[in-house]
């Protein structure tokens, strides 16, 4: 497959595309200057503010008293490390969501990450494309309240019925076309990326190297957008798939 | 430490000196006992002899008076071999018997004592005997004493003693020179166990402990650790070829985007062109990531790294869902893709790494088995094969086995050519113009011999079938002993 390119989105497209997005305030705890900084000016860029951390003890202690959307935290940190920081947040009853950067990228880190306290687990190296969509993602959820029906449009899905339609019309899914569509429309008006799908609609990490999920992305869009005057299904280059209402 | 105190402090010679301890002691205590027990019994026989004697000699004393005594002790008494006795009155003054001297005041006392005594005949005054004796009082005041020389009983008790000081202190004697031989014996085979170990601690991997041919333990053992040391010379061989490998292979594309960034730079000349060549540098990195984590994992299963990973989950789940993963891809391609795995299988291992396996080898049919113009219109001329191009994914048990396979009907690979498609990076030649990193059947072969099994490639006649032969897993078989799985169908 041509790997669509993955890169710092440029402003322009990105808030075009998230017209959702509220400014978010986001704690970065990153020994590593370098990335540390690359992520305080790339969210700048795309509306949000970051603020910095250089080791365990400091992330902590900002976490603890500052209002953060999203703490993102890598987990090997000086003085304290990451999990360690997040443990000891939700022992303090604080559920500010986390993402965890690694570059240990085994299934067994990941499962330890999120058993400490973890929302998310992106392991290094990432593209910035992938860390903006999982972050938007953890930040919206923190409000949500659980919805039975999914409404974009004139696109509505039940869940507990699965039944899908679009202009009062049924439409005939197959089960996983319909969790994808479920996570699409849960996640409506937000980047989802090709391995964010992979994990959460087929319970998979690994890689696979070939555009497998745009193919399953392509057949949803034929049967949900296809003679619709109004695309919902909106690829994002450089970043993913999302659903929206285009007006 | 000195040889000798080397030899003193091993297993084998505390082991022996302990069990001569032992066996010392045991057998001392059986001597003490036989010794104490043959005494008592001639003792018994004295008493008993020495009884019956006053018994009768009462009894005489009874019938015929004094003088029929007195002629009865001297009868008796006057016999080799006979008991000692001595007939006094109550007053103390002898009246007959064979007894010369006796111990002062033996007589007064009643009952059984020993006492030196001597003959009345005997000329050497000198020599003094034991005796066991026994004193009883007659009616009419008369005192007989009637006893038996005690020299045998003593006679007889020396030589156990002194046998038994004797055989004891060869017992050990032997114990420790037999001890020592056979400790210095077991050392020197140990030394030279130690001395190859140490030689291959000191690089030399080679080594192997040696096998003195008499089948004991301590062959057993140097069996084993030789085993042992094969296994370890061969994952470091191996180690060293991951790293060979990783550095050569990470240098290609790693030298080909810096080609590419410093083409950019001399050549381009407005913004898109610069802005095309960052964004051709930042694929090629993504795709040099992709390498690099692959030939990590790859790296990883190898080593054994990965065995931690492991739960019990159903291998037929894993077909289902790797097959409905990758059967749109398959279709927009214009095959078919279907799954056969009516039955549950399960089985212990790493589930992340058999879905990444079983999915490198369904995207490698998928690649491989396509028809040859993915533009063929329906109507068109039919593929290769003549038929419609099918994939297979396939799980089943057989026997402690449980088969992953991915059946294709493409071109296959041929005979010649299957070890070396396992090998990293080959891309056989009928392939080259396939994207891809060449690393998906290194995988595959790589996960399933992490899992004790392998990954054959056969010819599905025509195609190739990949088939992932991996072990059960003892907990896993008393699973399956369970009803098949309800399936559910592809869609």
């Amino acid at each position: 497959m041509t790997i669509a390119t993955q890169g710092v989105p440029t402003p322009r497209t990105h808030k075009k595309d998230q017209d959702s997005e509220v400014a978010m305030r986001l704690l970065i705890i990153e020994d590593d200057r370098d990335a540390a900084d690359y992520l305080v000016k790339a969210f700048r860029e795309v509306g949000h503010v970051a603020e910095l951390a250089t080791d365990g003890e400091e992330g902590l202690a900002h976490a603890l008293d500052g209002q953060y959307d999203v703490l993102i935290v890598d987990r090997m940190l000086p003085k304290l490390d990451g999990l360690s920081v997040i443990g000891t947040l939700r022992s303090k009853g604080n559920e500010t969501p986390a993402l965890i950067l690694s570059a240990l990228a085994q299934v067994d880190d990941r499962v330890k990450g999120l058993r400490a306290g973890g929302d998310d687990y992106l392991p290094k190296p990432y593209s910035f494309a992938e860390l903006l969509a999982r972050i938007e993602v953890l930040a919206r959820r923190r409000g949500g309240r659980e919805e039975m029906v999914y409404r974009v449009a004139d696109l509505e899905l039940d869940r507990l019925s699965h039944q899908v339609k679009r202009a009062a019309d049924e439409i005939i899914l197959q089960p996983r076309e319909f969790r994808l569509l479920e996570y699409l429309m849960k996640h409506a008006g937000q980047v989802v990326t090709r391995t964010m799908l992979l994990e959460n609609v087929w319970d998979y990490h690994f890689d696979p190297q070939t555009n497998v999920i745009d193919v399953h992305i392509s057949r949803l869009r034929s049967k949900i957008d296809k003679g619709f005057s109004q695309q919902l299904l909106h690829t994002v280059r450089g970043a993913g798939y999302m659903i929206r209402d285009g007006r | 430490m000195t040889a000798l105190g080397k030899l003193f402090r091993t297993t084998t010679f505390k082991l022996t000196l302990v069990y001569l301890t032992v066996f010392a002691l045991f057998a001392a205590f059986l001597l003490a006992y036989f010794a104490w027990n043959t005494r008592r019994l001639v003792t018994q026989q004295i008493v008993a002899t020495v009884d019956a004697e006053i018994s009768g000699l009462s009894d005489l004393y009874q019938q015929g008076g004094i003088r029929r005594l007195i002629f009865s002790i001297d009868d008796r008494g006057s016999r080799p071999g006979s008991s000692l006795y001595l007939l006094t009155t109550a007053a103390g003054e002898g009246v007959t018997g064979n007894i010369g001297s006796l111990t002062t005041g033996i007589l007064d006392k009643s009952g059984w004592t020993e006492t030196a005594y001597r003959r009345i005949d005997e000329s050497d005054t000198a020599a003094e005997h034991q005796a066991l004796v026994r004193v009883v009082q007659l009616p009419g005041g008369f005192r007989l004493l009637v006893g038996r020389d005690l020299q045998e009983r003593e006679r007889l008790h020396d030589i156990i003693i002194s046998a038994g000081r004797w055989s004891i202190a060869i017992v050990v004697v032997l114990g420790i020179a037999g001890g020592f031989f056979v400790t210095r014996r077991v050392l020197k085979r140990v030394d030279a166990m130690t001395g190859t170990t140490q030689r291959i601690m000191r690089g030399d991997l080679s080594g192997r402990l040696p096998i003195a041919g008499t089948n004991d333990e301590l062959d057993r053992l140097a069996g084993n650790l030789n085993v042992m040391l094969e296994r370890i010379e061969a994952l470091m061989h191996g180690l060293k070829e991951v790293t060979d490998n990783i550095a050569h292979d990470l240098k290609t594309p790693l030298t080909r985007l810096r080609n590419r960034a410093e083409e950019a730079l001399r050549m381009a000349e407005d913004e898109s062109q610069y802005r095309a060549a960052l964004e051709g540098t930042i694929e090629e990195s993504d795709g040099l990531i992709r390498t690099f984590n692959a030939l990590l994992m790859i790296a990883r299963a190898e080593s054994g790294q990965a065995r931690d990973g492991m739960t019990t989950f159903d291998a037929a789940e894993i077909a289902h869902g790797i097959g409905e993963l990758y059967e749109p891809l398959a279709d927009d391609k214009g095959i078919t893709l279907r799954v056969e795995a009516p039955d549950a299988a399960p089985m212990r291992g790493n589930r992340e790494l058999i879905s990444q396996a079983l999915a490198n080898l369904v995207d490698n049919a998928i690649k491989y088995a396509a028809p040859e113009s993915t533009t063929l219109a329906p109507d068109q001329s039919p593929p290769v094969n003549g038929a419609q191009p099918e994939i297979v994914v396939k799980a089943v048990g057989e026997g402690d086995r449980i088969l992953l396979t991915v059946a294709d009907t493409g071109p296959g690979i041929p005979t010649d050519d299957r070890s070396r498609a396992v090998e990293r990076f080959v891309r056989l030649e009928q392939s080259r113009s396939q994207p891809g990193s060449g690393l998906g059947l290194s995988l595959a072969n790589a996960v399933a011999r992490l899992h004790g099994g392998e990954l054959r490639l056969e010819d599905n006649q025509p195609g190739l079938r990949s088939v992932l032969a991996l072990p059960r897993g003892e907990s896993a078989v008393a699973a399956s002993q369970s009803a098949p799985r309800e399936g559910v169908p592809i869609p």
